[in-house]
């Protein structure tokens, strides 16, 4: 694996990012690596935008990143993962949500929702592997919008072994659930593992 | 091997007060500081509060501390300002048991009104600051500074910031220390403890000899250590920027302040000795430089690395580069592209919020509003853009009365939250009523202390360890401070908020108007969400409900044949059915819920 390997994770106040990188980084001390992560709590739970860095490695010394030094940006919303896109470093992997949350600026502001082609165009000039992922329809699929955020988890565990881009940064799929079911409700988990299963393949 | 767990520097703070024997905590809630005692409350066999603000916290502990119990008390950068006299005379007079005050800093003003560098509070007081640098230190701090609290009889600032107190790491849990049941008598020794002049006179002497002796001390305490590496580039750091000078600059020797007050002069000098060229990197205040350049010692910080907002590694790299420390290659790897003006997301109230009928009120009143700091402070977001003035918690009455003592022609409104009335609301209103200024004063009642997360106070029955306890009801209280015009009103109700207000504008006294409903998130208020919906044949896309700034509120696909604009469409899966919508709607396009709180308009 590479020495340190970077998630950012993007979204709406809401959408589950806190469990996502909750997730994400005991993922990694699972997995006998250095794992550390960060967020900002506050005036960002009242729908605005959030972010939260992850990162695993031999050895973990910042517990943020800077512009360009993503190796993945996990976004959970298109308007945030362009908003976050400078952190991505160069042919680094975008793993977006295919959804849409407007804001006020636009229904009531009179300000314009990026199309999807704006954001294809952008990351043209940052790397090739951008991929889109239907959290929030699977999750419908699955009768609960709320778990979109591990469907999106089980589409990164995927990736992470076949990107070539991420070479060597694999981890078990069972390392991913075991984590996450500790930290569902004992009622949800098959539900949670079927979302998980549901996001690996959504990037076969 | 000891258990490790994922904690964040809050969680590890926590921990390490339990470990360190704690018995008593107070704190007023503030991000990043709050989930300190919310962590800790969970430990057996412990006290610990939500204080009314933050310079009651202080000297609650401070007489835990002075009974003999190892006490902390915790708050945001800001609530240090509140707290600064009890900080002060604490350092005066000392402790019996270890006392340590938590600052949490918020470079880059994350949720904050400032970001000032509360390190120079370490040196103001004469009191040691720790700084960790991830959660491992925050609890190994946590537990160092009560014990360098009792050895100097001192009390002891404990500095975080954003970075720290909220991002996780490993941290290996320990025992906790049990400390004499016993509770010593309480110290009859007023040469010490009552700070009259007399006897206030004899301690400064005293603790300006403590601090001198901390310094002495720094020079070998295990919280300050040299990693020698090369010798051409040393840096001298600590908190957080530890982490980004060993990412950034993997080669350079590193001297780490633990303690970054008092500085270790001849540690600082042996390591400056060693280096070929000596840089400081610490976020904010040259702190450390200003120290360093004061011993005389050539170093560069400032001149390198910015003076505001937080650091991460890329913002260091490329202030190296710029300052030849690094090569320009270092950067390559972010491309960073253009993308065109995004619209923003600031945060909003949320959907089903109480204050928003009492800011849309505002906004069509028209009158310049003073407001305070809360959720409520996102009045000023537009559409509702009904907030004029907010600077720091407690202020808005008073500089509404000091508008209208200095005669502005308009009426003056103070907006404040149920918390922020607790906390320093109250002597403010005293003043107004005292000294008469026709100031309408809205107390915002949500029954809870809703930005920081949902806090019990004294309005909510529930204390912070879940006991019940009595509710202090706003309208006595106020009749109490000497206003007389007072009227409580549901928050949800637009029409009669709107009707008490434009009567209390026109009056020549001061008055109070408290609106009261649960924030849209509590339990109570969650049992009864109901989504409402837009009828689209009778909405002729009249914009009205779009100035509520509601989020659950969208433009639909449809537009109106007559006025080719846009329909209102709600958004099920955000909407409470606070019916605020439905009350403004002049088409009644937005039927009322079957179990109407508004009866009568409903009809
Ligand atoms: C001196 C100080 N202490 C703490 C804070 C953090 N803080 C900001 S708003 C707030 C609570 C406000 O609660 P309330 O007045 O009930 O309003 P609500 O958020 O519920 O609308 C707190 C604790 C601060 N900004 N300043
Ligand atoms: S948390 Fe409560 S008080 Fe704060 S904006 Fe949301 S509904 Fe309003
Ligand atoms: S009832 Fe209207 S104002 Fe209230 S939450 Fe629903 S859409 Fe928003």
């Amino acid at each position: 694996m590479k020495n340190v390997i970077n998630f950012l994770l993007c979204g709406v106040g809401g959408q589950g990012t806190v469990l996502a990188s909750d997730v994400l980084v005991n993922v990694g001390l699972a997995a006998g690596l250095e794992a550390k992560q960060a967020e900002v709590h506050g005036m960002s739970q009242r729908g605005g935008s959030v972010i939260s860095y992850v990162r695993w490695g031999r050895e973990v010394h910042a517990p943020i990143i800077g512009q360009g030094e993503a190796d993945i940006l996990l976004a959970f919303e298109k308007l945030e993962v362009l908003r976050n896109i400078r952190f991505l470093r160069a042919d680094g992997v975008a793993v977006i949500n295919n959804q849409a949350i407007v804001p006020l600026t636009v229904t009531t502001g009179g300000q314009k929702y990026p199309a999807d082609e704006e954001i294809r165009a952008a990351f043209a000039a940052v790397t090739p592997n951008v991929r889109f992922v239907d959290g929030e329809r699977i999750a419908e699929e699955l009768g609960n919008l709320r778990v979109a955020n591990v469907v999106l988890l089980g589409a990164l565990s995927a990736l992470l072994e076949r990107e070539p881009a991420l070479e060597g940064s694999a981890l078990s799929a069972e390392t991913w659930l075991k984590v996450i079911e500790e930290r569902v409700p004992a009622k949800y988990v098959e539900l949670n593992r079927r979302a998980f299963e549901e996001g690996r393949r959504a990037v076969e | 091997m000891a258990l490790k767990k994922m904690l964040s520097g809050n969680e590890a703070v926590a921990r390490g007060m339990w470990e360190a024997g704690v018995q008593v905590a107070s704190a007023y809630p503030g991000t990043p500081s709050t989930e300190i005692l919310e962590n800790f409350a969970l430990y057996p066999g412990i006290y610990a509060e939500w204080a009314t603000n933050e310079k009651v916290a202080v000297d609650v502990a401070v007489g835990a501390a002075y009974a003999g119990k190892r006490a902390l008390a915790a708050m945001k950068h800001v609530g240090l300002n509140v707290a600064a006299d009890s900080l002060m005379y604490a350092s005066m007079t000392g402790i019996e048991a270890g006392l340590v005050i938590v600052s949490a800093d918020d470079p880059a003003m994350h949720s904050s009104q400032n970001e000032q560098d509360n390190r120079t509070y370490a040196k103001f007081a004469r009191v040691p600051c720790l700084e960790p640098s991830d959660s491992q230190e925050a609890k190994d701090f946590t537990i160092a500074a009560f014990e360098l609290s009792e050895r100097f009889d001192t009390p002891v600032l404990l500095r975080l910031t954003t970075r720290i107190c909220h991002s996780m790491s490993a941290v290996e849990l320990g025992e906790r220390l049990e400390l004499p049941a016993q509770t010593k008598p309480f110290p009859r020794n007023p040469a010490k403890y009552v700070m009259v002049p007399s006897n206030a006179i004899k301690r400064h002497p005293v603790i300006e000899e403590r601090i001198r002796l901390i310094a002495e001390y720094a020079n070998e305490s295990p919280l300050n250590r040299i990693e020698w590496r090369e010798r051409t580039l040393g840096i001298i750091t600590s908190g957080v920027s530890y982490q980004y000078a060993r990412e950034v600059f993997p080669n350079a020797s590193v001297l780490k302040l633990g303690m970054s007050w008092p500085l270790p002069e001849k540690l600082i000098r042996t390591f400056a000795a060693g280096v070929e060229r000596l840089i400081i990197l610490e976020e904010l205040d040259p702190f450390i430089e200003e120290g360093v350049k004061l011993m005389g010692i050539a170093c560069e910080g400032k001149s390198i690395f910015p003076l505001v907002g937080e650091f991460d590694p890329y913002v260091v790299r490329a202030a190296a580069v710029r300052a030849g420390l690094l090569p320009a290659s270092v950067l390559e790897a972010s491309p960073a592209p253009e993308v065109g003006p995004l619209p923003a997301r600031p945060p909003v109230l949320c959907p089903g919020c109480p204050h928003r009928p009492t800011f849309y009120v505002l906004n069509k009143l028209k009158v310049p509003v003073n407001g305070d700091i809360g959720c409520y402070t996102l009045g000023l977001i537009p559409p509702l853009s009904a907030i004029h003035t907010c600077g720091c918690m407690g202020a808005g009455i008073a500089v509404a009365h000091g508008a209208a003592q200095a005669g502005s022609p308009e009426k003056h409104v103070a907006v404040i939250g149920d918390s922020t009335f607790f906390h320093t609301g109250v002597p403010a209103l005293i003043n107004v009523a005292y000294n008469r200024a026709p100031v309408v004063t809205v107390i915002l009642d949500n029954r809870i202390t809703g930005m920081t997360g949902h806090q019990q106070n004294p309005g909510t029955g529930q204390t912070l360890l879940g006991k019940d306890a009595p509710v202090i009801e706003l309208e006595p209280l106020v009749r109490a401070c000497g206003i007389q015009h007072v009227r409580t009103l549901s928050a949800l109700d637009v029409d009669e908020i709107e009707k008490t207000l434009k009567e209390y504008v026109k009056l020549d006294e001061p008055s109070v108007l408290i609106v009261q409903e649960p924030c849209a998130l509590l339990p109570e208020a969650r049992r009864r969400w109901v989504p409402l919906e837009v009828l689209a044949e009778k909405c002729n896309g009249c914009t009205l409900c779009f100035r509520i700034g509601c989020p659950a509120i969208l433009k639909s696909e449809e537009l109106d044949e007559k006025t080719q604009r846009p329909k209102a469409l709600i958004d099920a899966s955000l909407c409470t059915g606070c019916e605020v919508c439905a009350q403004i709607c002049p088409r009644d396009a937005i039927p009322f819920r079957p179990d109407s709180l508004f009866v009568e308009k409903a009809r």
